[in-house]
């Protein structure tokens, strides 16, 4: 390195590091204000009160988050201390009358999220995992297959929405169901099946997470395909001349190999579908009654309906904090299981 | 000579496999194929005619879709989003990453840990102070229609930017600092050294990048709807999914018309997947690093 004056260096630094930080700043400009903010204005708002268009945020500590999750009993009268009301709650449970304030309509929509998600990783990942090992071999239509499965995950949830929800109507017209299911089970003479899908309590939910399965399963196709192929054949075939059967080859050599493919699968099916919303906005929108509602639409109804922005700010910040327990949850198992 | 057990046996297996695969096939393809089927009926067949394809195809949906239902210009905005939108990401990630990789700045540990947490912490609700800050800056109620396609443009480029910034940087980390050195000889400035040669090598990243933002662009509601409002008189800004969702709500029971508009929506993303597929399905491979690595070799 040629010998410079050290001025003229350190001056020669000083423009050399901005230069480079102009090849960030964009992108932290951008970042700063569009998400750095409102995230850390998520927390603020979630501890006021506001309508989203007055002046006025009145600060109101917790109370949104109480509102959330409170275990108060319901009926307490206002005047009482707080080892008074510990007496009371014990006293109602005990008389089987206790019913609690807290926010039914969003512990529901957890519940719901749940729901689909439990499906997601039942039904979509067993299917998925069984298409992938179909296809993990010599067959014939194995890229046609493979290219097939994954045309749902890259339509948008609006559309598949808005598919299904044409193909599960409940209508009749002319004494005729107009629903292509309904039609299907009309004419196979499955008449006492037929149902208005979508707007009964009972189906709705499992229709959502059906389609929502449907609309995703692509993605654990195409990763738990990966994974296999992975696989070194001279395992199966070490196996085979072990005298293993299918069964154990599966058990003994597939699934630990699979491992770390699956847990990814796991994580990512979890973030998205306790997410998901948008397929239930064009679909259901939250209907029958609250019977398809989610954390997310009842956020956006707290913002967009009632307008209770701080309260939404508050359902949101309470969701995050069960989604990051629950994959705090599973990097736990994960590392357990890697150390067997 | 009859077969032997061994012979029926993985017969049986393989028609049991081909079996399940073509189910598979027909449950996926069966509802889109149902959509363009009911999208070429007229309002009052669609009700009465159950038959696996109508025996008059009637095109006038689509007509009526594009002109009356402003679809033609929703896919014009869509468009629009997608190609600047992605345009954005990969500039404006491309360079940071580039920065992160291999410049010299403060704060550069920092901002990049920061970006991996953005990725890594979900806040369902931040579109609720999005939102309002929007309104604040006065993107959403500006009267100059640019201005609130800007608002939405920002934000779909903030909301691609983490995982693109992250994925150039690992592929960046991996470039021979040799071909830059030689750059540097040759008298290239940094910017020089992005544009000749960063940029080029990455191309498999940028391709994977370009591919799955488009597709979440042209796939996106959530922003839409918060931040884009129409004013009287003017010209829809809305994108494609958002004007199907207002159409679903205005024409909910012409399901012809309804199912036209979805198809415009879905089938040009359908033909780009098609297109563009081993791209898509190569991103499952066990890691997207070997993947770029190899992009690297058989340049």
């Amino acid at each position: 390195m040629p010998k410079i004056n050290l001025k003229h260096r350190s001056w020669y630094e000083v423009k050399d590091r901005l230069s480079s930080f102009l090849f960030i700043l964009p992108a932290a400009t951008i970042f700063a204000v569009f998400y750095v903010y409102p995230f850390f204005e998520t927390f603020n708002l979630s501890l006021r009160d506001w309508n989203g268009i007055g002046p006025a945020k009145l600060f109101v500590g917790f109370r949104n988050f109480s509102d959330i999750l409170s275990l108060m009993a319901s009926q307490q009268p206002a005047d009482l201390t707080w080892w008074q009301s510990v007496i009371y709650w014990l006293k109602s449970l005990a008389a089987g009358t206790l019913s609690l304030n807290y926010d039914e309509v969003w512990w529901r929509s957890v519940w719901h999220a749940s729901y689909i998600t439990l499906v997601a990783l039942t039904f979509q990942n067993a299917l998925a995992f069984m298409l992938a090992m179909a296809c993990d071999r010599e067959i014939r239509g194995k890229h046609f297959y493979r290219a097939v499965f994954f045309i749902p995950p890259v339509l948008s949830e609006v559309v598949v929405g808005l598919i299904w929800k044409w193909i599960l109507e409940g209508g009749v017209q002319n004494g005729q169901h107009y629903g292509l299911l309904n039609h299907c089970l009309d004419a196979i003479g499955l008449h006492h099946l037929v149902n208005d899908w979508l707007s009964d309590p009972k189906t709705a939910l499992t229709c959502i997470a059906v389609v929502h399965s449907w609309k995703g399963f692509g993605w654990g196709f195409l990763m738990f395909l990966a994974g296999l192929q992975t696989i070194d054949r001279e395992l199966y075939e070490a196996a085979k001349v072990d005298g293993a059967g299918a069964w154990r080859t599966f058990w003994n050599i597939t699934v630990p190999m699979m491992l770390p493919v699956i847990i990814v699968v796991v994580i990512l099916t979890i973030l998205g579908s306790m997410q998901a919303f948008v397929l239930i906005l064009s679909m259901t929108d939250g209907g029958p009654g609250y019977h398809t509602e989610v954390p997310v639409t009842r956020i956006l109804a707290a913002m967009m309906r009632t307008k209770e922005f701080g309260y939404a700010c508050a359902m949101g910040v309470t969701f995050g904090a069960i989604l990051i327990a629950l994959s705090a949850a599973l990097k736990k198992m994960e590392n357990r299981i890697k150390r067997i | 000579m009859g077969m032997n057990p061994y012979k029926i046996r993985r017969l049986t297996k393989l028609v049991l496999i081909q079996a399940l695969l073509i189910t598979v096939t027909i449950t996926c393809l069966f509802p889109l194929f149902w959509m363009v089927r009911s999208s070429l009926m007229t309002q009052d067949a669609v009700f009465v005619d159950q038959s696996i394809i109508p025996s008059r195809l009637h095109f006038g949906n689509y007509v009526r879709a594009w002109t009356q239902g402003q679809f033609g210009r929703y896919f014009l905005n869509s468009v629009v989003y997608t190609t600047i939108v992605v345009f954005g990401i990969v500039v404006i990630s491309s360079w940071a990453a580039y920065a992160f990789s291999r410049l010299k700045f403060p704060g550069r540990k920092l901002f990049f840990v920061l970006f991996i947490l953005a990725v890594m912490i979900p806040l369902p609700g931040s579109f609720v102070p999005l939102t309002v800050l929007m309104t604040k800056i006065g993107f959403i109620n500006s009267p100059y229609s640019w201005v609130r396609q800007l608002g939405y443009i920002l934000c779909m480029i903030n909301v691609g930017l983490p995982l693109s910034v992250f994925l150039l940087k690992t592929f960046f980390d991996q470039m021979p600092s040799d071909l830059e050195d030689a750059a540097r000889i040759d008298g290239c400035n940094k910017m020089g050294i992005w544009r000749h040669v960063a940029l080029p090598l990455a191309r498999p990243a940028i391709a994977v990048i370009v591919i799955f933002n488009a597709l979440n662009v042209w796939n996106e509601y959530l922003l839409a709807r918060l931040l884009l409002n129409d004013v009287a008189g003017k010209p829809t800004i809305m994108p494609l999914q958002r004007g199907v969702m207002v159409f679903a709500d205005t024409h909910n029971v012409e399901y012809p018309l309804l199912m036209a508009s979805l198809t415009i929506a879905a089938v040009p993303i359908i033909l780009v997947y098609l297109f563009v597929q081993k791209h898509i399905l190569a991103v499952g491979e066990p890691s997207k690093i070997d993947l770029l690595k190899e992009g690297r070799l058989s340049r």
